[in-house]
């Protein structure tokens, strides 16, 4: 990992919102193609990093690049070397599968002829070709998730982020939700995602835990581990998140 | 079992198109806590909703306490407390006032039955004046818990309450859920995390409308039909592909850190597969028998109508 490209670089980040320090001099870096996952606590300051490293907000103080941009003045051009989906918001309802990947596709300047052509690759891939017209609101969580997620990199980014992508899915399709991440991480896109199913922690590359706006532990999961004497992750993250009443 | 004291026979539900609920029959004792795993979409909330009285069943009967859902929903709203997976307290209101709004319909004193939400209500105190939609997620979560238990009801239905919740919320959840289970409250909780299923007394695994497995935590591995397999190597992503590849493999799917699968009824040999794998190009191969886990025996149950 040491000699692959940094695609996130995050240094001394630190984001204030009034008197409550949200993110507390954070530091990581995230490399091409890694999977790196983002736990944490409810309120511990993950939105509100995913948000400053989407270029959506600014951070206090700090240096954040991200593909290469910096957060304070490329937002905009940042904006187009990622994707983004999460289990609140992905696809819109009200619009077929085929509309919703021409809307993407427009959005991120793909040309008519590439929207074309990936649609349709894209649905046979997911076997949803025959229900290309369909809309998105009547089909199940699963689908649209694994669909959303391919729409999330129609435009090839560098570097795509994933809130929550599996909340409610069922363990077959979560698991072939990981299948697609593992396929676009081999692919060179680089996935940063968050998750409340610990299971999920193990299948990335190095994970990282927050608690009350810093980060307390970042490496691989079976390090983790390891060095928490611990048998999954979710061990890891109680032991981790409860330290402060045990200890 | 102790005495029964919910009970669903044949219920079913449809919404036009949609099979919601098909043939679901169950028993349940007096202050058991009895966990609903499953999916979104798995049929959950539309059974709560008619056990809580606010739907109505398409077929099949039901009662809690000896009450009838559709005959006697008036009577079970005094002896039920429910929790809906939407917030949907007064968020124009606040704490406090949603608390005496709660006691007051049911008639009864927030003084009389405080020691039942004390533990739960003493860390919203300080935010008695705020207004509830101006809550935490977690918060909010305490607060409906509490409007629910307010009137002391003999069962409880709760729906989703740890869904988007962090581990650690999550587990002081099962341990306030625990103590009132201690107070004879019996309890029904739906959940998408199977991981859950060891903290409830008995649980349903439930998939499309249907009950598929219903049974105390330690029996769940036992439904697991045949042999399951863990293997790791260098590159899972890649063995996991190697071994689907296999003949005699049937299901293979990621698992943690390791690739599960299961074998035909022509299964191979452990070395043989490994050889084989190893002649693909995996490297620091391991293979061995696991127990399934709860989330293995969902998959696998699934996978009667559904392959990965």
């Amino acid at each position: 990992m040491s000699e692959a490209k940094k695609v996130i670089e995050v240094k001394d980040l630190v984001k204030r919102f009034g008197n409550f320090v949200a993110n507390d001099h954070l530091n990581f870096d995230v490399y091409e193609g890694e999977i790196f996952g983002f736990l944490g606590a409810n309120g511990a300051g993950k939105t509100t990093a995913i948000r400053i490293l989407c270029g959506l907000s600014s951070p206090t103080s700090g240096l954040v690049s991200v593909a290469g941009y910096d957060v304070y003045k490329e937002a905009d051009k940042i904006k187009k070397e990622i994707g983004y989906m999460s289990q609140k918001f992905s696809l819109y309802e009200d619009l077929s599968i085929r509309e919703n990947i021409r809307f993407y596709g427009g959005i991120y300047g793909l040309s008519s002829a590439v929207i074309k052509e990936s649609t349709r690759t894209l649905l046979e891939k997911l076997q949803l070709w025959e229900k290309r017209d369909t809309m998105i609101g009547s089909l199940p969580l699963g689908w649209r998730q694994k669909l959303a997620f391919s729409v999330a990199i129609l435009h090839k980014p560098r570097i795509v982020f994933l809130d929550e992508p599996t909340g409610g899915v069922d363990p077959i399709t979560r698991r072939q939700f990981w299948e697609l991440i593992h396929e676009a991480a081999r692919g060179g896109i680089t996935v940063f995602v968050t998750t409340h199913y610990m299971d999920e922690a193990e299948y990335c590359d190095r994970a990282t835990i927050m608690t009350e706006g810093r980060i307390v532990a970042l490496d691989h999961p079976s390090a983790l581990k390891k060095q928490y004497n611990a048998d999954s992750m979710n061990d890891v993250f109680l032991k981790l998140a409860r330290n402060k009443e045990t200890a | 079992m102790n005495d029964i004291i919910v009970k669903a026979k044949g219920i079913a539900k449809s919404f036009k198109e949609t099979q919601a609920l098909s043939s679901v029959s169950f028993e349940i004792g007096k202050s058991e806590l009895m966990g609903f795993l499953g999916p979104d979409g798995a049929g959950k909330t539309t059974l709560f909703r008619i056990l809580s009285t606010l739907l109505l069943p398409s077929e099949g009967v039901a009662s809690l306490n000896g009450f009838d859902v559709v005959a006697d929903y008036r009577k079970i709203r005094h002896i039920l407390g429910y929790m809906p997976g939407r917030f949907s307290l007064y968020q124009d209101l606040t704490v406090a006032q949603n608390l005496k709004f709660y006691a007051q319909i049911f008639n009864v004193s927030i003084a009389e039955n405080y020691y039942l939400i004390k533990e739960i209500y003493s860390q919203l105190e300080p935010f008695s004046n705020r207004l509830a939609g101006k809550l935490s997620g977690g918060m909010k979560q305490k607060l409906a818990l509490s409007c629910a238990l307010i009137h002391k009801p003999e069962i409880l239905i709760l729906d989703e309450p740890t869904t988007g919740v962090d581990a650690i919320s999550r587990s002081e959840f099962w341990e306030m859920l625990k103590r009132l289970q201690k107070e004879g409250i019996t309890i029904l909780v739906s959940t998408p995390y199977m991981d859950e299923a060891s903290l409830c007394d008995r649980v349903a695994l439930v998939q499309q409308g249907r009950i598929m497995a219903m049974d105390v935590p330690a029996a769940i591995p036992g439904l697991f039909k045949g042999k399951l397999w863990a293997a790791s190597a260098g590159d899972n992503y890649k063995l996991l592909h190697d071994l689907r590849l296999l003949p005699s493999v049937e299901n293979a799917y990621l698992f943690g850190q390791k690739v599960h699968f299961t074998q035909s009824d022509l299964p191979e040999n452990p070395a043989i597969l490994s050889e084989n794998l190893r002649a693909a190009g995996n490297t620091a191969l391991l293979i061995s028998e696991v127990e399934p886990g709860v989330e293995d025996c969902f998959i696998s149950l699934m996978g009667q109508t559904e392959k990965v």
